[in-house]
């Protein structure tokens, strides 16, 4: 059985959000993943961020495709609805349950194989339609649930623990995600939650498609040490200074004193900010053309450039290019969805 | 079988050359003078420059299935003049562009030979207009030959280019062109001719696709997925048009539509709506069904109601995209690996179309499952004269059994059990379902299509995985009472042959069991409306002691259908099997019942 129910006692003085919820109350299940998995970290971003923003979790849908990432949502929001669909249709199933409500959050979490090779197609044209979601992928450079073959983001130089070699390129996904238009395309790694916290909640606050790549290291098959999406590897080559992030909750106030010309605030569409810092030395994210560069002249140096790397100020979302209701679709009724027989008699009378 | 009002006019033309708009005026205006008509577009999977054909059939009978036979040829095409020739009756007419004068082989035929191409060039002189016009004088000379209403005809173009007063002119123009020419050297009328009559009255003449999308929007469909191919591309293009004048409410709009990438995010659109609440669809043809397998396996077992049109073509695999075929009928029946079933509409006529297309929406809320309506190529795409749309407007929508936050609440109070997502309470195998961001700390759960249990929650217990496949499969039993039953005709009371069909042979039946019944054979009909079988069916089967089953398909797959899932003998089942991808003719479902009843008789004719 790989399904284990988390108990619920805890200990009465945890900390409580603005909603009266501990951090419990954000969890899910028990992790069945392995002992160490990069996942389970973001996972426990995920909770934190929800948690720290306030965020009421019935108000958040969680979707997923196939895979050791895929099933991560079980373990955290227990309390908000679910979607482990199929492999590399999560993007297709959230465009659809986005398109019936616009008022909920969408976290959709996949993998490497689940979005890089069977789901490819589907990532892009979610990217395209400028879904209003956040999407992660945890990824880790191979399949871990069918024991260890590479994935297409696992790096050219990069050999298997058996010291198989990878004979073809890696896909870069942020690369891709800022080419095809994604508002805010960041990379953190899971063992990093300080960079990651933030960058998940930026994310969740920002209206539009927002992409993190998680460097998240397989444990049992992708941790060796040849490998470039080890612990040691990441952590060892992680640029993570090249854009530090703040990202100030709607309910506080900006009380740091930036200087004038290394940062940037950026306004999000829940009254919340990102500001952006060292943006002389490192690259400005909100030119897409910047943010390419980083992240190729990092790779470059055997490097990984972690952080927001683009923003994109102003991005309409599905819902505002389909120029749909402002109430949820899936909140309409008959009277509204359904035109009557006066209208038809109308129709008919134009086929006659 | 040829007369007033009883006849087919064949127009072979090369696609591409603006045919097509004059063709529907001319069965259009035929319509418009009360007289049914049944046009058959057969046409090649092509944009431009090939030989395609429009078939219009007048019956004030009302026989309104294709007829081969073609008393009046009009052929415009030099590729395909050699068969064109063939398929006229003796007695008949060419009717060709004499301009290149061309001796025929033919000395049972009439040629009317008009130099239609030299009459043009007079005409007009932008070359785009001499080709477009030479459609609409083969029309003119038709209204000459056919005593057709002029009155009417002109009508009709002004409706059909309403906004383009210039180009009704023109048309007009030559449609005289042609009228004239044909009055001074033709005997006009032909014998054969057209008259005012009453039986296509308060009818309507829509494709089956256009009637689709608008039963879509009628069911409430406010979530639309869809990736191009024909010939189901129209329905979704109908659905938006439709939409677009029904659904804006203050310059916003009550729908949404998206054209997908491919047919696996087209049904994963529609599944996600579904899934959150929105009555969501996509429509596909043969080869969609195939990709979007995987996915409605997912909502068959997660129990999400989605609703999906399928188009069908000529199959297998890429087959003949632009002809008919009834031929996915086990494919959609079991679509997806692993045990699964699913719930299957067969319109017959656009009117279903429409009628079917918005019930499926109920029936997918109500069973919380995939619900497939199964049209073709031949009902969709082309112009069927049918009953009028019409809707009731007390009518409600069934949205099934989904809990809001106060059900939630009251649910154990009232049920006597706590909520689970797949726990059958009311014994009819339909679980209650919530929706996101219902309530705060109850209904939420996990989707999967990992096997699961009551509760929702993942097992790898055997025992409780046969359980809850037990539970869809009985869910099965609860669809076979809430789908249609079927049209049952009976000719004989006590006669032991009967006859199942289903979608678009209907006509071809209705004609041919007429034409029996001459023949001394009567034959009771059963028109299969859904699958799950009703007991209807079943009842009918057991009635008789021979049952032909007419399909559109190699492999009988209705028949064998009727023996998995009805139980029903196959020895007893006939097969009348056609699959060349044109329409049913009512000649072929004769033939076939009196080959099997009248073997002497079969191959004397």
């Amino acid at each position: 059985m790989s399904y284990i129910q988390k108990p619920v006692a805890h200990h009465p003085a945890l900390p409580r959000n603005a909603l009266g919820l501990t951090r419990r109350d954000y969890e899910g299940s028990m992790s069945t993943l392995c002992a160490g998995c990069g996942h389970d970290s973001i996972t426990a971003a995920i909770i934190e961020a929800c948690f720290e923003m306030d965020l009421p979790a019935h108000r958040i849908a969680k979707v997923s495709g196939i895979g050791c990432s895929s099933k991560a949502p079980t373990y955290f929001l227990s309390r908000s609805h679910g979607f482990n669909s199929v492999h590399g249709r999560m993007p297709s199933i959230t465009t659809g349950a986005n398109m019936a409500n616009k008022d909920l959050v969408y976290i959709g979490v996949s993998g490497d194989g689940d979005t890089a090779s069977i789901g490819l197609g589907q990532f892009c044209h979610a990217v395209r339609r400028r879904l209003n979601m956040t999407y992660i992928v945890m990824n880790n450079g191979c399949y871990g649930l069918t024991k260890g073959q590479f994935s297409a983001t696992n790096d050219k130089a990069s050999p298997s623990k058996k010291g198989e070699v990878n004979p073809f390129e890696g896909i870069d996904l942020c690369q891709m995600a800022i080419q095809l238009g994604a508002g805010f395309v960041a990379r953190s790694f899971s063992g990093d939650k300080n960079q990651l916290i933030p960058l998940i909640k930026a994310a969740i606050s920002y209206k539009g498609f927002a992409f993190i790549d998680v460097i998240s290291p397989c444990v049992t098959f992708n941790n060796h040490p040849t490998s470039t999406k080890s612990y040691d590897y990441i952590r060892a080559h992680n640029m993570a200074s090249e854009n530090p992030l703040d990202f100030v909750e709607s309910k506080d106030e900006i009380t740091v004193d930036y200087a004038a010309g290394t940062s940037a605030s950026i306004p999000m569409h829940d009254g919340s900010h990102l500001v952006l810092h060292k943006l002389g030395e490192g690259h400005d994210p909100r030119n897409s053309s910047d943010a390419l560069m980083a992240i190729r002249k990092g790779a470059a140096k055997g490097s990984v450039v972690t952080g927001l790397l683009y923003v994109n100020e102003e991005q309409q979302d599905l819902h505002d290019i389909l120029d749909t209701d402002a109430r949820p679709l899936n909140t309409l009724q008959t009277p509204d969805l359904c035109p009557g027989s006066k209208a038809l008699d109308g129709i008919n009378a134009r086929l006659r | 079988m040829s007369g007033i009002n009883d006849f087919v006019v064949k127009f072979a033309t090369v696609n591409g050359s603006g045919s097509a708009s004059a063709n529907t005026i001319f069965a259009k205006t035929l319509f418009r003078m009360g007289i049914p008509v049944s046009a058959k577009n057969i046409f090649p999977s092509n944009i431009q420059g090939l030989p395609t054909w429009y078939e219009v059939r007048v019956s004030e009978a009302g026989y309104l299935a294709r007829r081969e036979g073609i008393d009046i040829m009009v052929a415009m095409n030099p590729q395909s003049y050699q068969d064109d020739l063939k398929e006229i009756v003796a007695g008949g007419w060419l009717i060709y562009d004499s301009t290149l004068p061309r001796i025929w082989p033919r000395d049972d035929i009439k040629v009317l030979g008009i130099p239609i191409a030299q009459m043009c060039a007079g005409k007009w002189k932008d070359p785009r207009q001499r080709q477009l016009f030479k459609n609409m004088v083969y029309v003119g000379a038709l209204t000459a030959l056919l005593e057709i209403d002029m009155e009417v005809l002109k009508a009709t173009v002004s409706d059909q280019l309403k906004g383009k007063e210039k180009l009704v002119a023109a048309n007009m123009d030559a449609v005289a062109l042609g009228r004239t020419y044909a009055l001074e050297n033709f005997e006009c009328p032909l014998p054969i001719k057209v008259r005012t009559a009453e039986t296509a009255k308060g009818k309507i003449m829509v494709t089956g696709n256009e009637a689709g999308g608008l039963g879509a929007v009628y069911g409430g469909a406010t979530v639309c997925a869809w990736y191009p191919i024909t010939p189901s591309t129209s329905l979704p293009e109908g659905f938006e048009k439709h939409a677009k004048r029904l659904r804006v409410k203050d310059g916003k709009r009550l729908y949404s539509i998206v054209q997908a990438e491919d047919e696996l995010a087209a049904i994963g659109v529609a599944i996600g709506g579904g899934w959150n609440g929105a009555r969501s669809f996509t429509a596909t043809s043969g080869p969609g069904i195939s990709l979007m397998s995987e996915f409605l396996g997912l909502a068959y077992f997660a129990e999400i109601p989605v609703v999906l049109f399928n188009i069908q073509r000529g199959g297998p695999s890429t087959g003949m995209p632009t002809r008919t075929q009834q031929s996915d009928i086990t494919l959609c029946a079991y679509a997806s690996h692993g045990d699964t079933k699913h719930v299957l509409l067969f319109p017959s006529n656009p009117t279903e179309c429409f009628s079917m297309g918005a019930d499926a929406f109920d029936l997918a809320e109500r069973l919380q499952t995939p619900i497939m309506v199964l049209s073709d190529l031949d009902i969709g795409m082309n112009d069927w004269v049918t009953e009028p749309f019409a809707w009731d407007d007390k009518r409600v929508y069934d949205r099934g059994k989904v809990l809001d936050a106060k059900g939630l609440d009251e649910f154990k109070d009232i049920k006597g059990k706590d909520w689970g997502r797949y726990l059958d309470i009311d014994g009819d195998a339909i679980p209650f379902r919530t929706l996101p961001g219902t309530h705060p700390t109850k209904g939420a759960f996990f989707t999967r299509g990992t096997s699961h249990d009551e509760y929702a929650r993942y097992t790898e217990d055997g025992v409780i995985h046969a359980r809850v496949l037990d539970r869809i499969r009985r869910k099965f039993d609860t669809a076979a009472t809430l789908v249609p039953k079927p049209e049952i005709t009976t000719r004989d009371k006590s006669g032991k042959v009967g006859l199942i069909y289903f979608g678009a042979t209907a006509p071809a039946v209705r004609e041919a069991c007429d034409y029996l019944e001459r023949d001394g054979v009567r034959v009771n009909a059963c028109r299969i409306k859904a699958f799950p079988f009703t007991k209807e069916v079943i009842e009918f089967c057991d009635a008789h002691e021979t049952v032909f089953v007419v399909e559109q398909n190699r492999d009988a797959q209705m028949r064998a259908l009727l023996m998995t899932e009805a139980n029903i003998a196959g020895t007893k089942l006939v097969p009348a099997l056609n699959y060349d991808g044109m329409p049913m003719t009512a000649a072929f479902v004769r033939g076939a019942v009196l080959k099997t009843l009248r073997p002497a008789q079969a191959a004397a004719e």
